[in-house]
């Protein structure tokens, strides 16, 4: 594991280029700063400023090279490198809310945007005019959507929202694509038809990050009711949920077809596991805390406290956890999602870490290995 | 003739309900043993009243529910919490919270102590569960 600490404010999204060489990250304000890694350290390389609200999601689409991001000021840009500069294209959402999340089809030919306005607004390219068309998906979305996740045949959307469900809709746009062949979801798919719901009924909170699996055959929710939620397309829908006993999680990532990583207010990145039967178990958390030693304070570090903290005990507030506040997005470092085999945290702390694995033949997590 | 032209009422009293010295059947009489006060807390936590509008149905849960609750011996409490399953657990922790609302004279000890093992069997997440729950118990 290698932490990072870009700067102390919280990092709200992240974004990779295509060989890692490049993140794209937000501090928590207008502006999005690109950091060229060189050697082991980061340079800031670009600042992107064209946002007049908070950037709230960014997405760098790996084969064409294109970022997406949107924001609290309810427009989304797509932004290409022209001679070393990122230029930026505004894409008119038709939203009369914030964006809370973008995300690039695995085509890369449209993009999906969340809103507050209780609708998704699914963007691709007229050539004819040049510029970025939106189509919305609003039945029967009842409140904010907050995560979206793109099924492998670029055409079905999963969306996870406020009013505490889980829904996979068709984001088929016959301009840009041939008609989709019948998948375990589904077979008709028209435009913004719901081909599944889940959750709601009785418990259930608000739904913070959805993930397919790469066969697309498996959905993956986080809740914020401290559950994760996994649901096999191809054998009935009936979700198999865990309740957990830590506080929520933010964001869930499928890294096989068998398991998933997850992570969220615990500042720790957790292991799931998701048998051939379809039920979830919990297989350990990803974060060893090393053995702290306590040792006898000496003189010189009581005076030193006393000056700098007005007390003498040795009280570490540091948590744990490599991260020292809350992880809000999981994303894939090395390998794809079903084989992955480093992964990348970044928080509301400013770090971002890189997790390594060493998978046994069995695809059964062994050890987590620091870098 | 000897009409009876005063009220018939008393008729319909029943005399042995005023009685002081009336034998009342204690209903919880065999709950006092260790036993059936862990099938008790399972019998109260069963068919919990999570989806009724009727606030009066949900008192009377929660009240029968804080009186097994004091029954229990604090050395014996932990074994309960071990035998209930996650939703169990789940389900004591909204009841412990349900309490705490209104606190009578000694039940917020005793509730006290069931959230300390409730709380290490379930975690914070069971916590998070009751702050979520749309339908209460």
């Amino acid at each position: 594991m290698s932490l990072h600490q870009f700067l102390l404010e919280p990092i709200t999204c992240h974004a990779w280029n295509r060989d890692r060489t490049q993140i794209a990250i937000s501090p928590n304000n207008h502006e999005v700063h690109i950091y060229q890694k060189s050697g082991n350290q980061w340079v800031k390389s670009h600042e992107l400023k064209e946002h007049n609200g908070h950037i709230t999601g960014i997405d760098w689409a790996p084969k064409s090279d294109r970022i997406v991001t949107c924001g609290a000021d309810r427009n989304a840009y797509v932004w290409s490198l022209k001679d070393g500069v990122w230029k930026p294209t505004l894409v008119i959402l038709r939203i009369n809310r914030a964006a809370t999340f973008v995300k690039w089809s695995p085509l890369e030919n449209k993009f999906a945007v969340g809103s507050g306005a209780r609708l998704i607004s699914v963007c691709y390219f007229e050539s004819d005019n040049d510029w970025w068309v939106s189509k919305h998906i609003k039945k029967p979305i009842r409140s904010t959507v907050l995560s979206l996740d793109w099924h492998p045949n670029n055409v079905l959307l999963a969306a996870g929202s406020c009013d505490f469900k889980c829904r996979v809709f068709s984001a088929y746009i016959k301009e840009v694509e041939e008609k989709p062949g019948p998948t375990p979801w589904g077979s008709k798919m028209p435009f913004g038809a719901v081909l599944a719901e889940f959750g709601g009924a009785g418990g259930g909170g608000w739904v913070h990050s959805v993930s397919f699996s790469s066969s697309g055959n498996r959905l993956a929710w986080v809740s914020h009711d401290s559950t994760v939620t996994v649901v096999d397309g191809t054998k009935g829908s009936t979700p198999s949920q865990l309740k957990t006993e830590f506080l929520p999680l933010l964001s869930v990532l499928f890294i096989s077809e068998n398991s998933v990583v997850a992570a969220g207010h615990d500042c720790c990145p957790m292991l799931f596991r998701c048998d051939d039967g379809g039920s979830l178990t919990f297989v350990s958390k990803l974060d060893l805390p090393k053995a702290s030693i306590t040792r006898n304070i000496s003189a010189m570090e009581r005076f030193r406290n006393m000056d700098k903290r007005a007390t003498t005990e040795d009280r570490n507030t540091a948590l744990e956890t490599l991260h020292q506040n809350s992880i809000t997005q999981v994303s894939i470092y090395e390998g794809d999602q079903s084989d992955c085999r480093k992964f990348c945290t970044t928080g509301i702390d400013g770090a971002m870490t890189i997790w390594d694995f060493k998978l046994s033949s069995h695809c059964d997590l062994k050890k987590v290995e620091c870098n | 003739m000897s009409k009876n032209t005063d009220s018939n009422q008393f008729r319909k009293v029943d005399v042995d309900e005023y009685d002081e010295n009336k034998f009342v059947d204690d209903e919880d009489n065999g709950e006092s043993q260790v036993g059936n006060l862990m099938e008790a807390l399972q019998a109260v936590l069963k068919n919990p009243p999570i989806n009724t509008k009727n606030q009066n149905v949900k008192d009377r849960a929660e009240a029968l529910v804080l009186k097994v609750l004091s029954a229990f011996k604090s050395s014996d409490i932990e074994k309960a919490v071990q035998s209930l399953d996650k939703n169990g657990v789940d389900l004591l922790m909204k009841y412990i919270y349900k309490g705490f609302e209104k606190p009578s004279e000694n039940s917020s000890a005793t509730l006290l102590l069931w959230h300390e093992k409730a709380l290490s069997a379930g975690g914070v997440g069971s916590i998070v569960r009751v702050l979520t729950a749309r339908k209460t118990v």
